[in-house]
């Protein structure tokens, strides 16, 4: 499914994470920056693809700035930034 | 007999500094700092090299140190602390000699022994007279205590006090006396008070703070050792300060008179002084305005030097004395030993500072940290760095239990009767990570960028650098 607009979630806040949205150029593109991502980069990014598939998104560029969120809160980030960017919210 | 003398530049020629010696600098005036620079520019200037630099601490005011260690000029570095933004570089390998950490206690006890000799301190003074007398009390500069100082002035050949604030001779409330002092020099300003004193750091409002700061009093309480007499030294983090603001209540309401509160005091250690909670305040470094303000006025708060506080080498020295200190952490392993040297991905960041001489000295060391700080866990299997071995720690306070040193079980026992959450380190540590997931262990460098030299003048750990991908 594509993504139709530009669209974000989250802050730049410790212990958040900053999720942005935007029409692919028909793939899936993911750039992350973490504060822990030595120690949790993969972690982070398996999580922030299955919930783009639960999404059903496979056309978008997605960039992540994480300052140390938990996954609940990553999970929650991901999922709203991909709402708002097929326009469902 | 002159002393004063006309520039910094004509003190260090005066001194006889040359190549390969050792200097020193205190860091009373902390972030505002303008001494350590505007020496090692004169010290460049002269073609002096291959210095060594024994300083308290290096803050980030600092940074210009960098580049005397690129040019040759500063080859060797010894320090309590060492803060983030000069630490990075240190980690990242840009000494060829490790640096070497003390503690607050065994920097001047290793000066004293003659392990660390000086050459040549420079003494920032925020008042002096012609001869050098001198005090943090007074001038626009002015940061309170100069403790960690005294030994610097006591034990180094030659002597430089440095002032923006000459008073006529004699200085009447003199810390440090004329008659260790070889020269007096006066500059425009020693230091930026922005940055020497902090406005009063306010106590947490946020609700895991305060569990762990409600947590952090009860364990006193239970303890046995709040009654008449009690002694203190808290930390000036939001967390400890609102930890002492429970405490406060409790000895109000109980009518506890204690005898001494110490440290790195704060206004709140001020507060709780002039409410009745001490009847002193043992003072080696004040943190902000209301605290300079107390030790200049009120006879109750004491100027101790850093011989005095910490010294494992003294005849005795205050935190042998001392009932209950609160400190932070980094990491802590289920061993207990703390890190407070390294951030999470291994650069330097800080340091002992007292940390380890308190904790060695009281008779109940509690660290107080939260269960993971975005997302790390606090409690690990192994700390990158140990600052202050675990054999010290007797309790972690975190908002989500309360872990006592297997050393300690009378204190187990008396936090159990008392209804407070006890837990095992390793199921604390487990309950995190079923919140955080289990964190990779970090790629070491292979090389040692610092070693930490424990209070007594022995090798602790060592400090890798950070490998640059």
């Amino acid at each position: 499914m594509d993504i139709k607009q530009i669209a974000s979630a989250g802050t730049m806040e410790s212990s958040d994470v900053y999720v942005e949205i935007a029409p692919g150029n028909g793939t899936l593109e993911i750039s992350l920056e973490s504060v822990v991502v030595q120690q949790f980069g993969d972690a982070i990014r398996a999580v922030v693809l299955e919930v783009l598939q639960e999404q059903q998104v496979d056309n978008a560029n997605v960039r992540i700035v994480d300052r140390g969120a938990l996954e609940c809160v990553l999970r929650a980030r991901v999922e709203t930034a991909a709402l708002r960017g097929k326009g469902n919210v | 007999m002159d002393k004063l003398v006309k520039s910094i530049q004509e003190a260090v020629k005066l001194s006889g500094l040359k190549d390969g010696m050792t200097i020193s600098f205190h860091h009373h005036l902390r972030n505002g700092d303008f001494v350590l620079n505007m020496v090692m520019e004169q010290i460049a200037g002269l073609g002096i090299r291959d210095l060594n630099v024994n300083a308290s601490s290096l803050f980030d005011a600092h940074m210009p140190i960098l580049e005397h260690i690129k040019n040759g000029v500063v080859t060797g570095i010894s320090a309590d602390y060492i803060a983030a933004g000069v630490g990075r570089a240190i980690s990242q390998g840009i000494m060829q000699k490790p640096v070497q950490f003390r503690t607050h206690g065994g920097r001047p006890s290793d000066i004293a022994l003659g392990r660390t000799p000086i050459d040549v301190a420079f003494i920032a003074a925020p008042t002096a007279d012609p001869m050098g007398n001198c005090s943090g009390k007074y001038g626009k500069s002015a940061c309170g205590s100069l403790g960690y100082a005294f030994a610097d002035a006591m034990y180094a050949k030659k002597v430089v006090v440095i002032t923006d604030n000459l008073v006529a001779y004699p200085l009447q409330d003199f810390s440090i006396s004329e008659d260790y002092v070889d020269y007096v020099v006066t500059v425009d300003a020693i230091g930026d008070p922005k940055g020497i004193v902090s406005g009063t750091t306010q106590i947490t409002r946020d609700p895991v703070g305060l569990v762990m700061a409600a947590h952090a009093a009860r364990v006193i309480e239970a303890s046995g050792l709040l009654k008449d007499g009690f002694s203190f030294q808290t930390g000036a983090g939001g967390a400890s300060l609102a930890a002492a603001k429970f405490l406060k209540d409790i000895m109000l309401e109980k009518k506890i008179q204690g005898s001494f509160g110490m440290g790195g005091i704060t206004g709140y250690m001020v507060e709780m002084l002039q409410a009745g909670c001490f009847r002193n305040l043992m003072d080696v470094q004040c943190f902000d305005l209301k605290a300079v303000e107390s030790i200049r006025t009120d006879p109750r708060h004491l100027e101790i030097s850093a011989m005095q506080y910490a010294s494992p080498s003294s005849r005795s020295a205050a935190v042998d004395s001392l009932d209950v200190v609160i400190l932070g952490a980094t990491q802590i392993d289920t061993d207990f030993n703390v890190n407070v040297h390294t951030d999470s991905n291994g650069y330097i960041m800080g340091g002992s500072g007292g940390h380890s001489d308190t904790a060695a000295g009281a008779k109940l060391s509690m660290i107080i940290a939260p269960m993971f700080r975005a997302r790390l866990p606090i409690v690990t299997d192994k700390v990158t760095c140990v600052s202050t071995p675990g054999k010290d720690i007797d309790v972690l306070v975190t908002q989500g239990g309360i872990a006592v040193n297997p050393k300690n079980q009378e204190l187990q026992q008396r936090l159990m009767a008392a209804g407070l959450p006890v837990v095992d380190i390793r199921e604390l540590k487990e309950k995190t990570e079923r919140i955080t997931g289990t964190p990779k262990t970090l790629a070491k460098g292979d090389r040692v960028v610092a070693e930490v030299i424990d209070r007594y003048g022995q090798l602790q750990d060592s400090i890798y650098n950070v490998p640059t991908k």
